[in-house]
């Protein structure tokens, strides 16, 4: 009998150190260039960095989660704003290794460029894991970007007519400020209310600092909010007409299109006059 | 029933048992391990858990470093206090109640002509100091550090004090440090993962050659103490390239312009600051390698001064400040941080240089005592890390130091031989376990465990034989090493 009870607690030894091994069986891989993440090695990174916000099942719900203000992502839903794929198709593994990188401005989201590209690819993977659309459904094909046009005033003018006549007013105001009537209304697939982006206050949106990153936000849409998808709205031209006025909104950033907005006679008069004289609240936002 | 013969003790040898007890009892810490903690003030305004930023805290992690040539800061433009909740208090508090055992061997003991040296052995329950760690951002790319620090009997010193201007033109390379601060080291002693008498330091760091067997210098530096000045430091954006240059108080960190040294009159060189200025740089790069994680290589030096003498009043009181007759040494060195997995080791080589009028303790106005060179050493550090995950590290480390040309070779006019040439060597060996029970963005607690030994030869003369003798000391620790 004792011998017995002692070849028990041997066997229940040997299945406390299989269960890390069956737990991790992740398949998932990532694909960011030449480099191949893999979901097991994702998994330990992933409950060393992320679980706080992100929780343990990936579902949005970590510790911390109650404490944001812009509540962190579920990846179970595997919705994903940031995508160069259309909208409501999954997003490339390098969309998801992008936002990895660059972080969301505004939110608890740093960026994590001080992981190695290899770890970033890892975690990618096993963010994968979470969601089953991602063993079912393949990531959509990426929208084609056609070359940026030459700037010109007329294309910035083009744009602001654009802005008036999507209504992009109303929820991001027209002063792009992110306080159109609509915006208090807001709320976002969970029912948490959402603010719409605020373009005065920083020239990095949440799907990155470039023309061609803001050319994607609103021909893929940002899936999981209010913010749709144009691409059957306006023609490639028009779009890249709104970016190139959506730029003279961040009036903060030296951009070139709000250097030649500024030279004429219109743009001076409509930026200077968006500007308010504040107290500096030591915050780096300007309102 | 016997209870002990209703379980595997009457069919499994007893040293079999204590393994198998063993066992259970790791297993429980290995595999119950549920989240990982740290800075716990930066981790409750970031609601990150310490693992984020440390590997096992307060060993810090590439993000973690990051973190902290940012000025603290995301960069999510969420940084400033405006952000913060009212309430929020950027403080948290460290320390350690522990059991300890030090022994040390050749100690005088029964001074006078009966003095003899014996083995001490001591041992009992104790406690550290207190860290009350305060840190955060003042605005946006304003930063600060506000570290009083007391002994066990609560005595308090400042032990950092600085404020940072962080992204000085938008540009990371541009980064402006004043007032009390930790020198750039890439291996941080203020972040050390042993706390031992024996283990709670980095021999390199503090070492200075004796003049003779059992003569200290008086000047006192070392390159991990926090030192007074004003540092820049940049970095890439990814902080894979790092570079800082400090101009420093040659004070050892002390205020109001003395050193610390030679306390209650002038007993040598140290005790009023000289009117110069020292000067740290360092530099590294880390590189990817597939597989195994990020590298890092790089290198420091320490170029210092040290006055041999002061102004005196009509008292025959230095002033503090008026130190003269400076004279130089240096520190030089070269690190590496090796990453296989979740294998980790930092490896440096180190050198360090005295002044002849330093070693021996002259004024430099002074003739310098016969048979007197400029002593110059070699040193070498390993430090293993295994972090098994974000709850459990095991931590080795050895550090040698050999010197390679003592301060004393003997003087043919007085007879005095020459030091033994491997006076003042040390070798130094550590080991220890961190197991964290619990990670959240709170608090940090850990269970500590470390031995440490120091071997420092032909550093003592006997009162019995009058040669030289070295010392050998140990450390035995199990603390509860908590911050909140």
């Amino acid at each position: 009998m004792r011998r017995i009870q002692f070849m028990k607690i041997a066997l229940n030894l040997l299945l406390v150190a299989a269960l890390p091994m069956a737990a991790g069986a992740q398949q998932m891989e990532a694909h960011i260039g030449n480099v191949t993440g893999h979901a097991e090695a994702g998994k330990a990174l992933y409950y060393r960095y992320c679980w706080g916000c992100h929780g343990a099942r990936g579902n949005g719900d970590g510790e911390n989660a109650p404490y944001l203000n812009i509540l962190p992502r579920n990846f179970v839903a595997g919705t994903f704003k940031c995508r160069s794929t259309p909208t409501g198709t999954l997003p490339l593994d390098q969309d998801l290794y992008n936002s990895v990188e660059r972080g969301f401005n505004f939110t608890n989201m740093p960026s994590w460029n001080a992981l190695t590209v290899e770890e970033r690819a890892n975690l990618v993977a096993f963010i994968k894991t979470f969601s089953p659309r991602w063993k079912t459904e393949k990531a959509g094909d990426p929208i084609q970007i056609p070359a940026e046009p030459a700037l010109t005033v007329g294309s910035i003018q083009h744009g602001k007519e654009l802005f008036q006549k999507l209504e992009c007013w109303k929820c991001h105001g027209n002063e792009g400020r992110g306080d159109g009537p609509s915006a208090s209304t807001l709320t976002d697939n969970n029912d948490q209310p959402i603010r719409p982006y605020n373009f005065t206050s920083d020239n990095r949106s949440k799907c990155g600092t470039t023309n061609k990153d803001l050319y994607k936000i609103f021909m893929t849409g940002l899936d999981g909010t209010p913010m749709p998808s144009f691409a059957d709205v306006i023609k490639p031209e028009d779009a890249w007409d709104l970016v190139h006025y959506l730029r003279t909104l961040q009036y903060n950033d030296k951009s070139p299109e709000l250097t030649l907005w500024l030279s004429t006679k219109e743009g001076a008069a409509i930026v200077n006059a968006q500007k308010v004289a504040n107290t500096n609240t030591g915050s780096g936002v300007n309102p | 029933m016997d209870a002990r013969g209703s379980g595997v003790s009457g069919v499994v040898p007893r040293p079999v048992r204590s393994l198998l007890y063993f066992v259970v009892v790791l297993g429980i810490f290995l595999f119950s391990c549920t989240e990982a903690s740290a800075f716990p003030a930066f981790a409750r305004k970031y609601g990150l858990p310490c693992s984020s930023c440390h590997e096992a805290w307060p060993k810090l992690s590439p993000f973690g470093q990051q973190f902290k040539d940012n000025g603290y800061q995301l960069g999510n433009d969420r940084d400033a206090p405006i952000f913060q909740q009212a309430a929020y208090w950027p403080v948290a508090f460290r320390t350690t109640p522990n059991w300890h055992l030090e022994t040390a061997n050749h100690v005088p003991v029964d001074g006078g002509a009966n003095g003899v040296v014996a083995d001490v052995k001591t041992s009992g329950f104790d406690y550290t100091g207190l860290d009350i760690l305060t840190g955060g951002t003042l605005a946006k790319n304003v930063s600060f550090l506000f570290v009083p620090s007391s002994d066990e009997l609560g005595a308090f010193h400042i032990e950092s004090v600085n404020v940072r201007f962080d992204n000085i033109l938008s540009s990371t390379w541009f980064n402006l440090k004043v007032g009390k601060f930790e020198l750039d080291n890439l291996l941080s002693e203020k972040r050390i993962l042993t706390l031992s008498s024996n283990g709670g330091f980095y021999q390199n760091y503090h070492f200075q050659p004796m003049y003779k067997p059992g003569t200290p210098e008086t000047y006192v530096f070392g390159i991990g103490d926090n030192q007074l000045g004003v540092e820049w430091m940049g970095h890439s954006k990814n902080d894979r390239t790092r570079l800082s240059v400090a101009m420093l108080q040659p004070s050892d960190g002390n205020p109001d312009f003395v050193t610390g040294a030679g306390a209650g009159g002038f007993t040598g060189p140290g005790s009023a600051a000289g009117r110069t200025y020292d000067v740290f740089a360092a530099g590294s790069q880390a590189f990817e390698v597939k597989g195994l994680g990020l590298q890092r290589v790089g290198a420091f030096a320490y170029f210092g001064h040290s006055p041999t003498f002061p102004r005196f009043t009509s008292g025959g009181v230095d002033v503090p400040g008026t130190g003269i007759g400076n004279e130089p040494y240096y520190r030089v060195g070269l690190i590496g941080m090796w990453y296989v997995k979740k294998f980790d080791f930092t490896t440096m080589y180190f050198y360090g240089h005295d002044n002849a009028f330093l070693a021996a303790s002259t004024p430099s106005n002074q003739t310098l005592p016969a048979g007197t060179r400029a002593p110059t050493w070699n040193g070498g550090l390993i430090e293993t890390h295994y972090t098994y995950n974000p709850q459990l590290i095991f931590v080795n480390r050895y550090e040698l130091i050999r010197m390679s040309q003592q301060a004393f070779v003997g003087d043919p006019l007085t007879g005095e031989v020459a030091n033994p040439g491997n006076a003042g060597d040390i070798d130094a060996l550590t080991f220890g376990i961190r197991y964290y029970p619990f990670i959240n963005s709170r608090a940090g607690f850990a269970f500590h465990n470390e031995y440490s030994i120091v071997w420092q030869r032909n550093s003592q003369i006997s009162p019995v034989t009058n040669g030289t003798i070295g010392l050998t000391s140990s450390s035995l620790l199990f603390g509860f090493d908590f911050a909140f």
